[in-house]
């Protein structure tokens, strides 16, 4: 029974035109009436793939996904992660039967039950206890079940003394933490479940990843999208890395993660050369970013206690008296753990028009890991971002060290990296 | 291991396929439906459902000013305030459901766009909420046609075609249903139809033998008598009024032409909403 597959996914894709939809004219609608009559390929725009970040003409094609081929058995709690733009909501909605698919097919077993945002059909005018039951029904749920769920999804939501009252009067904590109670309570087969998370307090999101989990503990199959890639990993077992609408890694977890983090780093041996711009105006593109040993050469590693040593290779379109230039070192799961800043030690650097190169050397407590690195340029005057890479760097902190007295003297890890303390006796 | 799937998500659209099983799975969103309907029209309102009973009223109190005394359009010898008030409330359940349908996709965009439920129980939620109102101003309609029955000062005779209403209302509900899925089909991609069916529906009332009745328009003009004649909402109206004995006609070869039409229609809104209802997410 474990072994069953509940939900085939084959081929799938799906196209969006570009630009305004329809032709604008009714008569460019009747010409591709005509055409498509005539069984004449309608669209003339050219198929790209989906990287947003390169301008489309209009009346482009653009897969927002395509070749997708997954299964998922039953039990099975997969999340699928990847950027904004990825294609993840485009899967998510054709797998929530929201809107078809242009290729492929999605076969199912079972009954699916997608949370793609909360409180989904709340009526503001009716009350906590009508809303209750009108969700339910629009996530699918007989009036008898909501009935028989009623007392705890009105426990779980703690919003008991207002269930009398119309939900436009509620606070925008109570309407969600209800809407949420609602969905939580569903029972359906196979749940799907967007960034709902991302909503209430922390009390309140414990709470839900919770009830998630409990969900996926008796035996249901969960399919879940988050960029929460903590959330991701405590619940889910098997993933799938989206990138430009197509998949671009599946299979463990802990493996998606890493892949997920690393789509921007290309294999760089420490030494990335950037083509394209990041976010920010673009006066000044960073061009190369190196990691640099203690020999001086390029780097994928270093040594445990080493400094880190991180090279800028800036191309300047503008001449800026104070430049603020800044390297963010994240974890393996992409939360980042500090910020290097020349501008946070009153030293202000210039950017000339041209070529420009800038070394940071950033004192090194991490413990031995995968780490990665965002570097940016930045106008210190107007805090304008001329040009930000994200997570764009990776490299290793490696268990050896320069001399014996740094050697790595533990096999366990309690944090990415260690603070700098000073330790006395006072008694 | 298990190849056989419940159902298959793909590209392909069955144009007459009308999934029955799976609406009535979701009954009991239909009945919700039609209950947050009800409730929260006349939520925050002092006279609440009174306004059910106000509108028609008045309209035909007005009617029988303008159209009864000077235009002089209701027929000799019956009530003019209840040949009024029966045009009016069988117009206005054909016309609030082809309104409201109309406007399925575009309204509820966000739900849509957000969970899969069987798209057309909201329409159909919209023509039985329509039905309970109907119902309620079919019962001031009553009280008002047994007031004259007794009062004396018009002979009304009790006729046996009343027993049909509910026929013509799973008629006018056919014909509305099918009229509105067809324009809120459209409307998903051209806003223009939203304007069309709020003028339209207008238009439509004065093509139908509401405040005058067929008799009347055959002394008068030929071609527009044959242009109302056709006009398929035409039998019913004049048969709910002859049912109330106060004007219209009875006319089986043209209630069979209006049945006709009515089943041809929605078959052909079900089919266009079943076109768009795949992918509407992506043009509304």
């Amino acid at each position: 029974m474990m072994d069953d597959v509940v939900i085939k996914v084959e081929n799938l894709g799906k196209q969006y035109r570009l630009g305004e939809i329809g032709s604008g004219t009714f008569a460019g609608e009747f010409v591709r009436f005509i055409q498509s009559l005539r069984g004449k390929k309608k669209d003339d725009g050219l198929i790209t793939d989906n990287d947003r970040t390169v301008q489309a003409k209009k009346g482009d094609i653009v897969w927002a996904a395509r070749d997708i081929n997954f299964e998922v058995k039953r039990g099975e709690v997969l999340g699928i992660i990847g950027k904004n733009g990825a294609g993840k909501s485009t899967l998510l909605k054709m797998l929530s039967r929201v809107t078809a698919p242009s290729v492929g097919s999605i076969k199912v077993n079972g009954r699916i039950a997608s949370l793609l945002e909360v409180g989904t059909g709340f009526h503001p005018d009716l009350t906590g206890r009508e809303n209750i039951f009108l969700n339910g029904a629009i996530l699918g749920m007989t009036k008898s079940e909501i009935k028989s769920k009623f007392d705890e999804i009105v426990d779980f939501s703690g919003v008991a003394r207002y269930i009398d009252t119309p939900v436009k009067r509620y606070s925008s904590g109570m309407y969600v933490r209800l809407a949420f109670a609602v969905a939580a309570h569903l029972e359906p087969e196979i749940l799907i479940v967007d960034e709902v998370l991302a909503v209430g307090d922390i009390e309140f999101q414990r709470k839900c990843l919770g009830k998630m989990k409990d969900v996926s503990g008796e035996g249901r199959t969960v399919i879940f999208v988050s960029h929460n890639m903590g959330a991701v990993k405590s619940l889910c077992q098997t993933g799938i890395v989206m990138k430009n609408g197509t998949m671009d890694f599946a299979g463990n977890i802990n493996d998606c993660v890493t892949q997920y983090l690393r789509i921007n780093t290309t294999d760089n041996e420490g030494d990335v050369v950037i083509d394209k711009k990041g976010t920010g105006t673009g006066e000044a593109l960073i061009k190369r970013i190196q990691m640099i040993n203690e020999e001086g050469n390029t780097a994928e590693s270093v040594l445990y206690k080493s400094p880190i040593k991180i090279r800028l290779t800036i191309d300047s379109k503008v001449d800026i008296p104070k430049a603020s230039l800044d390297v963010k070192i994240s974890d393996k799961d992409g939360s980042i753990l500090f910020h290097a800043l020349n501008i946070y030690h009153n030293q202000a650097l210039p950017l000339q028009l041209g070529e420009n190169i800038f070394e940071t050397e950033i004192h090194n407590d991490l413990l031995p890991g995968g780490f990665l690195a965002s570097v940016g340029v930045h106008n210190a005057a107007t805090y304008y971002t001329m040009d930000y890479q994200e997570n764009v760097l990776g490299f290793e902190v490696i268990k050896a060290a320069r001399n014996a007295a740094d050697s790595y003297p533990y096999e366990w890890v309690v944090a990415p990296a260690m603070a700098q303390s000073e330790w006395k006796k006072i008694k | 291991m298990k190849e056989t799937f419940d159902y298959e998500i793909s590209a392909k659209r069955n144009i007459l396929s009308f999934n029955f099983k799976e609406l009535w799975k979701y009954r009991d969103l239909i009945s919700l439906l039609v209950k947050r309907d009800y409730v929260a029209v006349y939520k925050q309102t002092v006279l609440g459902p009174v306004w059910f009973f106000i509108q028609p009223l008045i309209t035909s109190l007005i009617f029988t000013l303008i159209f009864g005394n000077i235009a002089k359009l209701a027929p000799v010898g019956k009530p003019p305030f209840l040949f009024f008030l029966c045009g009016q409330t069988f117009w206005n359940y054909f016309a609030s459901c082809l309104t409201a349908t109309s406007n399925t996709f575009v309204a509820n965009a966000s739900v849509f766009g957000k969970v899969y439920f069987p798209r057309l129980s909201v329409p159909i939620s919209v023509v039985i909420s329509n039905l309970l109102k109907f119902s309620l101003q079919f019962l001031m309609l009553l009280v008002v046609w047994v007031y004259y029955y007794f009062e004396g000062t018009y002979t009304i005779q009790i006729n046996f075609t009343l027993l049909l209403i509910p026929v013509y209302l799973v008629l006018m509900a056919l014909m509305g249903l099918g009229a509105g899925l067809v324009i809120s089909s459209l409307t998903t991609r051209y806003r223009d139809f939203t304007f069309l069916v709020g003028f339209g529906v207008q238009l439509l009332m004065w093509a139908t033998p509401v405040v005058y009745q067929l008799d009347t328009l055959a002394l008068k003009n030929k071609f527009v008598m044959l242009f109302v004649t056709y006009n398929p909402m035409t039998s019913i109206l004049e048969a709910a009024k002859y049912g109330f004995d106060c004007g219209g006609s009875f006319n089986p070869v043209l209630l069979t032409y209006s049945a006709v039409f009515a089943a041809l229609l929605l078959l052909f809104g079900i089919a266009v909403f079943n076109r768009v209802e795949k992918t509407f997410m992506d043009t509304v």
